[in-house]
């Protein structure tokens, strides 16, 4: 996803001399290519995320449209502040991009597991948070949130579902990539991957899931979440991301806003909790239950 | 020629405005406006490049005020200036004014960008100040902040970045008041040595009487290149009311009664 990231960025650095990318001293090995060819487009800030949002807004202030990038919880809850009155309330175009989603540092520990980061920007009003399945998605996230001319947030996965899609990405759309009468699991992030998978192992016990990308969880594909549960057996959510306040608390507040009644509804998601455990992304999803697997045996209770 | 008269009379409107519009808002703070009157007047009076009716005229020098708490100070300064009418000026923090008792940019021409939670000021000011240079524009970027928002460390990561890109297009005065919310500065968080900590971060630092408007005009005339200015406004809390100088109740205190009527007095006998 960081790829498809970066080379968006770059094709759209070279016509547009507005766009300007800060990162607060990560990236390396990432971002050398993007330097030399548009100096006066890029500045390493430091390690120093409140002070990147905030140059950030000074930059598009001045009709500038800033990306400000760093890993895990750190350009999003360090500087949260700063996203909210600078970047918010100013309605700037800002895109904060976070590589490394949910256990995509797994290994790395508890600091850099995101797994509050789409609640807590969910929150703010003047905002997009965004969180792609596959790598097209992540490339089209990237282009429509620099387009957008207000505050997105860009959740980058390192885990990516192998899919492709004829439909178009639209901010507030949702991309469908399993057709089910049975069911409808909805996810947001690379958790697709997880989520196609489990499809495909249901389908195998004689239920017939469908699977929606939910890439954009603010705004919310409104049609995608009644169609789903007006048409099919019902809703699963999953998320790698706590349950309080993520993708299944929006689908749940999509529902009761418009009364609208899933003859099923489960969300899979951690537990609200912090991860003490390490490992590999894969290792903490099926850890904390929301792997293939786990999503299967989910399903199966409910029939 | 700066013509000080003017200066010295914006700066006794900007108090008048001052102690009024906190007395009938019932808000906060008055101190702290009456801190940077002299502050505010100079730059708006003389210093600062801009059109009261072309706001968003794109070669203005642009302001932040990081004390957002003082924004009343702005606002009259803004109305003495003819961004608009100095009746607004009544409403302030009444219900359903935009005149919020920190200062917010919404519906109000002239004010750059909206504080009220401290550090907020210097960072934005140095994403402009980046971004005039990037864009080679010629204006400068004013940032007034409070001695003792200097406890936030955002200023000191924007304040390392300002010197690293040698924004030299980039001044913030400070209003050394040496009081804050609680307790003096030095009681609270020491910031002593303060003009040996910011040549420390590679600014270029003046140390003036910030109430001495001649000295305050020079101080934002002493421009050295490749270095951002931080000029150091040594100033009287609650300046030009005499019972409410250097007297940290009045960060608080709403004046009413006898008590407006003491101040409005000896501004109107200044």
């Amino acid at each position: 996803m960081r790829d498809a990231f970066l080379k968006k960025i770059t094709e759209l650095a070279a016509i547009d001399k507005d766009v300007v990318l800060l990162t607060a001293d990560l990236g390396f090995g990432v971002f050398e290519n993007f330097e030399s060819k548009f100096p006066g487009q890029y500045f390493n800030v430091g390690v120093a995320e409140q002070n990147m949002t905030g140059l950030a807004a000074g930059l598009a202030l001045e009709g500038k449209k800033v990306i400000t990038y760093s890993i895990g919880n750190f350009p999003t809850l360090r500087c949260l502040e700063q996203i909210r009155n600078d970047g918010c309330y100013h309605d700037l175009n800002i895109t904060i991009v976070a590589s490394g989603g949910g256990f995509s540092y797994g290994s790395l520990g508890m600091s850099h597991h995101a797994t509050e980061d789409i609640a807590i920007l969910r929150a703010l009003p003047a905002m997009s948070v965004v969180a792609p399945g596959t790598v097209w998605e992540a490339g089209e996230a990237t282009e429509a949130l620099i387009k957008s001319n207000s505050v997105g947030y860009l959740r980058l996965d390192k885990t990516v579902a192998d899919e492709n899609s004829m439909q178009l990405f639209s901010l507030g759309g949702s991309i469908k990539y399993r057709e089910g009468k049975d069911v409808t699991l909805l996810t947001t992030g690379g958790i697709l991957r997880d989520a196609v998978q489990a499809s495909e192992l249901l389908q195998e016990q004689g239920i017939d899931a469908g699977v929606i990308s939910m890439h954009s969880v603010k705004p919310i594909d409104k049609s995608a979440i009644a169609t789903a549960a007006n048409e099919t057996g019902g809703i699963v959510t999953i998320e790698e991301h706590n349950l309080d306040g993520g993708l299944g608390s929006a689908v749940a507040e999509v529902c009761m806003d418009n009364c609208i009644a899933p003859k099923i509804f489960l969300r899979i998601g951690l537990n609200n909790r912090y991860s003490s455990v390490v490992g590999s992304q894969d290792y903490l999803k099926a850890h904390y239950e929301m792997d293939a697997s786990t999503i299967v045996k989910r399903v199966l209770e409910l029939f | 020629m700066t013509n000080f008269e003017d200066i010295e009379q914006l700066a006794l409107k900007i108090r008048k405005y001052a102690v009024n519009m906190t007395s009938t808002g019932g808000s906060s703070h008055v101190g702290s406006i009456l801190s940077i009157a002299d502050l505010l007047a100079v730059l708006y009076g003389s210093v600062m490049n801009y059109k009261a009716n072309e706001p968003n005229w794109h070669g203005r020098d642009r302001f932040i005020l990081s004390k957002g708490h003082a924004g009343a100070g702005v606002y009259a300064a803004l109305a003495e200036s003819g961004f608009f009418s100095v009746d607004k000026l009544k409403t302030h923090c009444k219900d359903g004014s935009d005149l919020s008792g920190h200062v917010s940019h919404k519906g109000i021409p002239g004010v750059e960008f909206s504080t009220g939670s401290l550090g907020h000021g210097l960072p934005v000011a140095t994403g402009m100040a980046l971004a005039a240079k990037i864009n080679k524009d010629k204006h400068l970027v004013y940032v007034l902040m409070s001695d003792g928002e200097c406890d936030e460390g955002s200023n000191w990561e924007a304040a390392l970045f300002a010197s690293h890109h040698k924004l030299d297009n980039l001044v913030i005065i400070i209003d050394r008041n040496k009081l804050q919310s609680i307790q003096s500065t030095e009681e609270t968080l020491g910031l002593e040595p303060f003009v040996d900590k910011w040549q420390a971060f590679s600014w270029n630092v003046i140390d003036i009487d910030g109430h001495d408007l001649a000295q305050l005009i020079k101080a934002c005339d002493s421009k050295v290149d490749g270095k951002p200015l931080c000029i150091i406004a040594n100033t009287i809390k609650g300046k030009g009311v005499s019972f409410m100088e250097n007297q940290v109740l009045w960060h608080y205190r709403s004046p009413q009664g006898e008590e407006l009527e003491a101040a409005m007095k000896e501004l109107d006998n200044a």
